[in-house]
This record gives C-alpha cells, structure tokens and sequence, in this order.
C-alpha cells in the first residue's frame, strides 16, 4: 500500500517537474500555458461530474451553473475594498456551491432520469438567470478585471487534490453505495442503503468541485460573464464524461485532455467544432454507449508490476 | 383589467406555439419514452424551410407551410431511423444523450449552413391591429391567424389519433409496445408515423413564430424547445390534451410574469414551475399515478 502511494506521489511529481521546466525553457509558450489550464479546469469539472453522472448514476444538466457560483463568489470576494485571498474564495465558492447542491439536490434527486436532467438543467438556467438580473454582479455583461490568484502551481495542486479525494470517495464505503445505486437503485434500498443520504452526498461533492473549477477559472481568465456558464457549457462537460466512460475517472482525464486538444486546434471555426462534438455524442451512444474506457479504470498495478496488486 | 386581457391575449398566442411543439414531445414520449431533445431543432429547421421558400421560391404562408411541415415529417422520421431507433433497447440515457448530441448537430449545421445571425422573416401577411375595449386591448391579425391555424392542426391531430387507423396504431403501441406488436402492429411503422406527425407540428410552430415575431436565428429552438417540454410535463407527459393545457398554461403565466414582475425572469420562472410540478404532482395536472415496478 505504502509502495504503491510512493509510485503514484512520484509520478505526479514527475509530470510537475517535467512541466514546469518546459515553462521554464520556454518550449511551453503562453499558448500551450492557457490551454493546459483548460485541460486541467476540464479535469476538475469532467472528475466531479462523473461523480454525480458516472458512479452514482444520477443524470445531472447543472453543472455550469454550480461553477458559475464558485466564479462569481471569487469575483466578488478578489474585486471588494479589502480582497480575499484568492484561496480563501475557492473554498468559500466551493462551498456555498455545495450548499446550493444541497438545497437543489433534496427535492430534485426524487426524481429519475431524464426528469431529473430536465430539472437540474433547469437549476443551472435558474441560477444563470438570478446571476444575470442582479446588478451587483454586473448584470449580463459580468465581471472583469478579477486579479489573478492562481498560477500554474496552483491549477496543478487543485486538480491532482480534486482526483485524488474523488478517487478515495470512489474506493470508500460512500463509493459502493453510489456504485450500488448506479446498478439498481430499489435492490440499494432493499439492501439497508440510505439511496437519498448518498445521492444528496454526490450532487454536493460534485458541486463543490464545479464550484471550485469556476473559482480557478474565475481566479485566472480575470473574467466572467452569465452566459459562459449556459447550457451548452453543462453539455461541454457532459461530452468529456461520455466519451471517456460514465463511470471511469481515468477516462474523464483522458477525454479531457483530447477534447480541450481538439477545441484548441479548432477555435477558429466554432461550428465545426460543435457539430464534431455532438457528432461524438452521436456515435459513441451508438456504437460504443460505454464510453472509450467503459467504467475500468488504468491501474498502475496492470502497466507496472512491481507496484503490486490492490490490497 | 384591460392589461391583464391584454397579457392574456398575448399569452394565448404564446401558448399555442408552445402548445404545438409540446403535442410533438408528448407524442414521442408516450411511445417511446423518450424526450426528444432536437424535437426543439426540428422547429427552428421548419422555420428557416418556410423562410428559403418565401424568399427565394416566393411562395405564399400556405403553401411555405404546408413545404415545411413535409420537410420536417422526414426529417423526424430520418433522425428516429439513425439516431433513436438503434437505441430502443439501451438504457434510456444513452437515448437522452443522443437526442441532445442530434439537437447540438441540427443547431450547428444551420450555423454553418445559414450563418449564426438572424434573419429576417418576409412579412407575408398584412398587419392589421385590432381595438377593443376602447382601444385599451390590441389584437393584432397575425395572433388571430396564429390561433386558427393551431387549432386547425390539433383537431387535424385530434381526428388522426381518433379516428384513423394509424392513430388507433399509435395509442396501443404507448399502451404496450410488445402486446400491440403480437397484435400485429408494426411497431416500427407506427413510431416512424409518430416522429413525423410531431415533427410537422414542431415545424408549423416555426413558420408562426418566423411569422409573429419577423426573425429567426439557429438557436431559436432551443429555449421554446425547453419551455414546451415544461408544458408537456405541466400538463401530464404522454397525454396530448395535457400538452395543449400545459402549452397555453405556460404562454399565459409567462406573459403574466412578464406584465407584471419583469420580462427577465420569465425564463427562470417556466423552470420553476417544471420543479415545482416534478416534486407536487410528477404525473402532470391530468395525469395519474402510476407505482413504480421493481
């Protein structure tokens, strides 16, 4: 157990270093910086929303609006008189992201399926609407000007924290739960599990982490407005998910980083870009509906054997 | 007194483009349990149909109409074929997740196709404002031609689904799929049937909105596509009165809400209100209770 932590510690700091003195030597340009920063905001929000998706098999629409909350509270906190610190903001938008879970996960989580995407898309339009009508936050043309807090370090600490807490809830108790009631919610409940208590539990997990990645965004681009946060931004999120595997957090990683990699190249021709993607979400359902990694996830253990097996 | 008729009217009118989009959703729903998320794409297709003909072929509101609702009966038919009827076994997620993958690519193409701006829809029919109550109430000729024309087509539907054999075809495939087809159904068929007729509906829609409100634009379906599915569901999905209940119920709450609170809530408000009946009565106002099977 111990030898296997060090190996996954190791490499992780590895891939730090290697590209930190990349930036460093100046083979990462500016460019390359900004887009490895939307892969990592990928990974946060495609990690979290697989918990609500892919474990626990509650279909959510909601995403962007959870992180729209942790934007706009680093927007506000990092812009008043006498600022936050910029980590305090994360945990704060991160949490009061969680609380809205909270709040919109007790009455809607009664519902199933596609009832319940409507509802949470419905939420995260609600949200957007409330934000966009409130002066304060400056209305539809949003906040600019937000200093920024975080660097490359930071986005690096925050997404290797936020898939190491998912992957420990994913292999804890809490995880069998919710991966009994991805399987058959009614034979859970049969079974003593409380499918509410856990499924509540997901929706905020979940929305603290968007709530988080909406802070880092906020905390780096310098500016937010409603409407990055709509609809399509869920549907954005949804596509990394489904096309790595509902369920696989190693999927989720891996399909964001090819997606934000085909955004980039195709930035300048947005349509195309969008007809791809829903092309994606096309095939893949119909001839591979498990996604590229199904719900298995890369073991270490398979690709170096001295790591050892689990437990 | 006189505004509230006045928000009425306009809520009417509203009402009965959502209503004519949401009898499409109800339709496919009650067959195939499926809420077909481009359903709202088909609409905004139909819309820009009317629009090519009338500018370039020339042609007049019926005849453009009549072009679209056809166009759009295949299109439906052609999206179940490849899209949906391949899923009919797999788990209702995946179909959820192709319908908003074939909505995203309808958007996107007209993007392509027609440029992400809006156009203007030719004016086809004379304005002609009309005043009552000593000209505190305006009723304008193109809300009067928008009703007629929606309720022409739901007693068109209403005599298909009664009285036809393919609408008898229809209510006893969403009774029970499996029994209808050992009574020799074509189950296939009548899905098919299904799509299109909704289709052409979602279409009709497009073409009055095009009309009423003079513009149209590639992203035009996806919010009334949304607002009519809050009417199916308002009014008890599956149920095609529930869907006409529901469509004028939410046109008049929402130029309610319009009127009297602000016109940018109006949005958040129809959302609210799918909530708020998903969590009082899911089953919708005229739908029943039916427990949950292990």
């Amino acid at each position: 157990m111990k030898k296997r932590f060090l190996v996954y510690f190791l490499i992780v700091v590895v891939i730090y270093a290697i590209i930190t003195v990349l930036m460093k030597i100046g083979v990462i340009d500016d460019y390359i910086k900004l887009n490895l920063f939307l892969i990592m905001l990928n990974i946060i929000l495609a990690v979290s929303l697989n918990l609500i998706n892919g474990i626990t098999g509650q279909f959510s629409l909601g995403h962007a609006g959870f992180m729209a909350i942790g934007a706009y509270t680093t927007a506000v906190l990092t812009t008043l008189e006498k600022p936050l610190p910029f980590y305090l903001t994360l945990l704060t938008g991160g949490l009061l992201a969680m609380i809205c879970g909270l709040l919109i996960g007790l009455p809607v989580l009664r519902l199933r399926g596609d009832y319940l995407a409507i509802a949470t898309l419905g939420f995260g339009e609600i949200i957007r609407v409330i934000v966009q009508n409130i002066d304060y936050l400056g209305g539809a043309s949003g906040i600019s000007d937000i200093p920024q807090g975080i660097d490359w370090t930071g986005y690096f600490v925050v997404t290797v924290i936020t898939v190491v807490v998912i992957l420990n809830i994913i292999n804890s108790s809490f995880g069998r739960a919710m991966i009994a009631i991805r399987e058959d919610e009614i034979a859970a409940e049969a079974m003593g599990i409380n499918t509410t208590l856990y499924k509540v539990l997901a929706f905020m997990i979940g929305a603290f982490f968007a709530g988080v990645a909406g802070s880092v965004y906020a905390g780096s681009f310098g500016f937010i407005q409603p409407d990055m946060f709509n609809f399509f931004k869920s549907i954005d999120i949804l596509v990394i998910v489904v096309l790595g595997g509902l369920g696989s957090i190693s999927g989720s990683i891996i399909s964001a980083i090819v997606l934000t990699v085909i955004s980039a190249l195709l930035q300048n021709y947005p349509e195309v870009r969008m007809i791809l993607y829903s092309l994606i979400l096309i095939v893949i359902m119909l001839f591979r509906p498990q996604g590229l990694m199904g719900k298995k996830e890369i073991k270490l253990s398979k690709l170096i054997p001295m790591v050892g097996g689990d437990k | 007194m006189t505004t509230f008729i006045q928000q009425l009217i306009n809520g009417i009118t509203l009402g009965s483009v959502y209503a004519l989009i949401a009898l499409g959703y109800t339709m496919v729903y009650g067959i195939i349990k499926l809420i077909n998320f481009a359903h709202g794409d088909v609409f905004m297709v139909g819309a820009y149909i009317a629009f090519l003909c009338v500018t370039y072929l020339k042609l007049g509101l019926l005849p453009a109409l009549i072009i679209s609702m056809i166009f759009c009966a295949l299109l439906g038919m052609l999206i179940e074929k490849f899209a949906y009827k391949p899923l009919r076994n797999s788990p209702r997620i995946s179909a959820l997740i192709t319908a908003i993958g074939v909505s995203l690519f309808l958007e996107n193409l007209m993007q392509l196709l027609m440029g992400a701006d809006s156009r203007v829809f030719p004016r086809l029919v004379n304005e002609k404002n009309y005043h009552l109550f000593h000209g505190k109430v305006v009723v304008n000729n193109k809300q009067i031609y928008l009703l007629i024309i929606t309720i022409l087509l739901m007693l068109l539907l209403n005599f298909i689904v009664k009285n036809t054999k393919i609408g008898k075809a229809m209510r006893a495939v969403s009774q029970d799929m499996d029994a209808a087809r050992l009574m020799g159904i074509n189950v296939d068929t009548t899905i098919s049937y299904t799509f299109a007729i909704g289709s052409a509906l979602a279409a009709a829609g497009g073409v009055l909105v095009g009309l009423y409100y003079n513009t149209i634009n590639p992203l035009m379906g996806v919010l009334p596509g949304l607002k009519a599915f809050i009417a199916a569901v308002f009014g008890g999905i599956g149920i095609i009165p529930g869907a006409m209940l529901g469509g004028f119920s939410l046109g008049v709450i929402e130029t309610l809400v319009s009127g009297y609170g602000s016109s940018m809530y109006k949005d958040a408000v129809a959302f609210a209100l799918l909530i708020l009946i998903l969590i009082l009565k899911p089953s919708g106002l005229l739908g029943k209770n039916i427990k949950e099977k292990v």
